[in-house]
């Protein structure tokens, strides 16, 4: 939470100690290190390679980064990640609020415990786990009569996504719903609001923050996912990540490494975008926790 | 602001970032053993420089280990391979990262210039041989079966040597399937709705690049026109037939991968293994559409176990090794001069699936004009 105004602004009082400032920087010197180690050399490497094409520099890879089957793979990633996002996030956040409010402390502490572990279920045991239920010969799919190749679509792989979105929205939505006081409620009500004023003038406006913060966690979720969706449905739903792995491993391209490169560089815009539009609406959505 | 106490954690913890870096690239390459007895193994180029077999294997046995990667060791047999290879010479393998790719062993070579943990020996796709030759990576080494070696499978110096190889195949669980498909044009019918697979996608994975390539041929292609395997496989979506699901074991024995087009030696060596678990796995080499390719082995230049390196290679093209992958029912590129020599298992032989007519290969220039086209043409040909 971001807490602006002007009576805690570090280091503008007169009562700082002096050179405090450097001591600091000195303090925070090991993270820094380790950021420059883990972070930055891999990025510069990244922006390196993408922009060389035979040895010189280039724009080459990122323009057919966004041309043709790459560009389809790029606005595939972000549709999906966007509809797994989305519903992830209204899914979760009723999940959530139903067992908040619920008497029942088991239920809550199962739900929780649940969600915790489903929230980290991914990669080739997922797609599995799917396609035994739901693929073409899946145990359930016979009994619900579901014809061949329906998992195997782009919204099959949006219900498999939700699968681990909506229990981590649970987890990152929890907290923020334990934090609506009963006595809003009731203050809202004295005072003649409906409960869907309650919602619109005072819950909603507390709750956005998290939703948000949940909205671009299940978005990055789903925009770097690989493994589940390359065993389950191949290059049937074009994805940015697995054209990613198509040209920098595999037995069959040889010297498509750089547009990977390209290609991870788009997503971490991509990425950037999104948090630039995330960031200005959590500041201002966060002004009514103040 | 901090207290001493943070102060000084801080400052481990910086060092010790500073000195995992460090430890991160170790570069103790072994100079010793370079020139030991007057022999160089790290440029040898036939067992003859060593000054016998014998010489060469005692320099193995000195350097006491070999490090493989990418080798499955339910690929080709090499599992048993490389068991052997210990048991016979004492020699320890350590085989890192099985499932790798070809790309990600040339990206090892690279990385690791230098390194004691570099791999010392690499079974590559065949374009990956030629481009690393061409990049100068391996060194250049002539087993002692190197002239029975026909020529097109082998680069003339050694620096590369097709191994093993195989058909693409059709593999079919006949106890759920009426009639197991024969051809790629059977692959078609109605009957097989949702049931085609295959192992893995085709720009990323050797075998189902194989599968389109055969694919072609067999719907009016060539090996200079694959366009007409992406336009198969895309009717082959558009009639319902296309099953995206990787196969693996898993995915057939739960029934989801009923029809599975793969290398023969893969196909054929998942029927045992399936046959005890009760499934009934037919594989047919499609009759409208032969393509068959080979592996290669190269020998890391800088291999930090350079007699080692030498003694796996004349292993896997002894008559031992190589009946080794056929047991694996790969075809071993020695096949045909084993068979007129008689020393080829006849068992084992007799186990491979049955292909009429004698193979023949894409060229280079051939094989990279298809991929760049598969590169362009086959998300768009095979999504929605």
């Amino acid at each position: 939470m971001s807490r602006s105004g002007t009576e805690a602004r570090p280091g503008s009082g007169t009562e700082a100690r002096p050179g405090s400032g450097s001591r600091g920087w000195l303090g925070a010197l090991p993270l820094l290190a380790f950021f420059a180690l883990v972070f930055g050399v891999p990025a510069i490497v990244l922006v390196a390679g993408a922009f060389t094409a035979q040895g010189r520099p280039s724009l080459a890879n990122l323009s057919q980064s966004l041309q043709g089957g790459y560009l389809t793979a790029m606005l595939g990633s972000v549709r999906l990640s966007a509809v797994v996002a989305l519903l992830g996030a209204v899914l979760g956040t009723f999940l959530a609020h139903a067992i908040v409010t619920s008497r029942g402390t088991m239920l809550r502490e199962a739900v929780l415990t649940a969600s915790g572990v489903l929230a980290n279920f991914g990669g080739v045991p997922l797609a599995f786990f799917w396609i035994a239920t739901l693929g073409n010969s899946g145990v359930v799919s016979g009994l619900i009569g579901l014809p061949s190749g329906s998992l195997y679509t782009f919204w099959g792989l949006v219900v498999v996504y939700l699968y681990f979105s909506v229990p981590l929205m649970v987890l990152a939505m929890a907290p923020a719903l334990d934090g609506l006081r009963p006595q809003w409620r009731e203050a809202a009500a004295n005072s003649g609001a409906t409960t869907w004023h309650y919602w619109r003038f005072v819950a909603l406006p507390v709750l956005a923050p998290a939703m948000l913060g949940g909205v671009v966690l299940l978005f990055g979720g789903a925009f770097s996912a690989y493994a589940t969706a390359n065993a389950m449905v191949g290059t049937v739903v074009p994805l940015v990540t697995l054209k990613i792995a198509s040209a920098l491993t595999g037995d069959v391209l040889i010297g498509y490494e750089n547009i990977a490169l390209a290609l991870s560089l788009d997503m971490v815009v991509v990425a950037g975008l999104v948090m630039a539009i995330y960031l200005p609406l959590q500041r201002r959505t966060s002004r009514w926790l103040h | 602001m901090f207290t001493p106490r943070a102060r000084a954690a801080g400052i481990v913890a910086a060092l010790t970032v500073v000195t995992a870096a460090c430890g991160a690239a170790p570069s103790t390459q072994q100079t010793t053993q370079a020139s030991q007895g007057g022999v160089n193994a790290a440029t040898a180029t036939s067992a003859a420089d060593f000054g016998g077999l014998d010489k060469l294997v005692e320099a193995a046995k000195k350097e006491g280990a070999l490090h493989v990667i990418a080798l499955p060791p339910d690929w080709a047999n090499y599992g048993e391979i490389i068991e052997k290879f210990q048991t016979k010479y004492g020699i320890k393998i350590e085989s890192e990262t099985p499932d790798a790719a070809s790309a990600d062993e040339i990206n090892a070579v690279k990385t690791r210039k230098g390194q004691d943990r570099a791999p010392d020996v690499l079974d590559l796709g065949q374009s990956f041989a030629i481009s690393g030759a061409a990049e100068g990576l391996f060194a250049p080494y002539k087993v002692q079966t190197f002239d029975k070696i026909p020529e097109g499978q082998k680069e003339p110096t050694g620096l590369w040597v097709n191994d093993y190889g195989g058909y693409v195949s059709i593999g079919c669980d006949a106890k759920k399937i009426k009639t197991c498909p024969a051809s790629f044009a059977d692959l078609l019918k109605p009957e097989y709705k949702g049931q085609v697979a295959m192992n893995g996608n085709p720009t990323e994975s050797g075998s189902a690049f194989a599968g389109v390539y055969a694919a072609a041929i067999a719907s009016g292609g060539s090996f200079d026109d694959i366009q007409p395997g992406i336009d198969f496989f895309k009717k082959l979506k558009e009639a319902g037939n296309y099953n995206p699901v990787e196969t693996t074991p898993a995915t057939i024995e739960n029934g989801e991968t009923k029809i599975s087009i793969d290398w023969d030696y893969n196909n054929a060596a998942y029927a045992p293994q399936l046959t005890a678990k009760g499934i009934d796995w037919k594989v047919n080499v499609p009759s409208d559409g032969k393509y068959f390719q080979m592996y290669a082995q190269a020998i890391n230049k800088d291999a930090p176990h350079p007699a080692a390196a030498r003694l796996w290679q004349e292993y896997l093209y002894s008559d031992e090794g190589q009946n080794l992958y056929l047991k694996g029912f790969a075809r071993p590129v020695l096949l045909p001069a084993m068979t007129a020599a008689g020393t080829v298992d006849q068992a084992l032989a007799a186990n491979l699936p049955a292909v009429d007519g004698e193979p023949a290969f894409p060229t280079t220039a051939q094989v990279d004009a298809a991929k760049a086209k598969l590169a362009a043409g086959w998300d768009t040909a095979i999504s929605g």
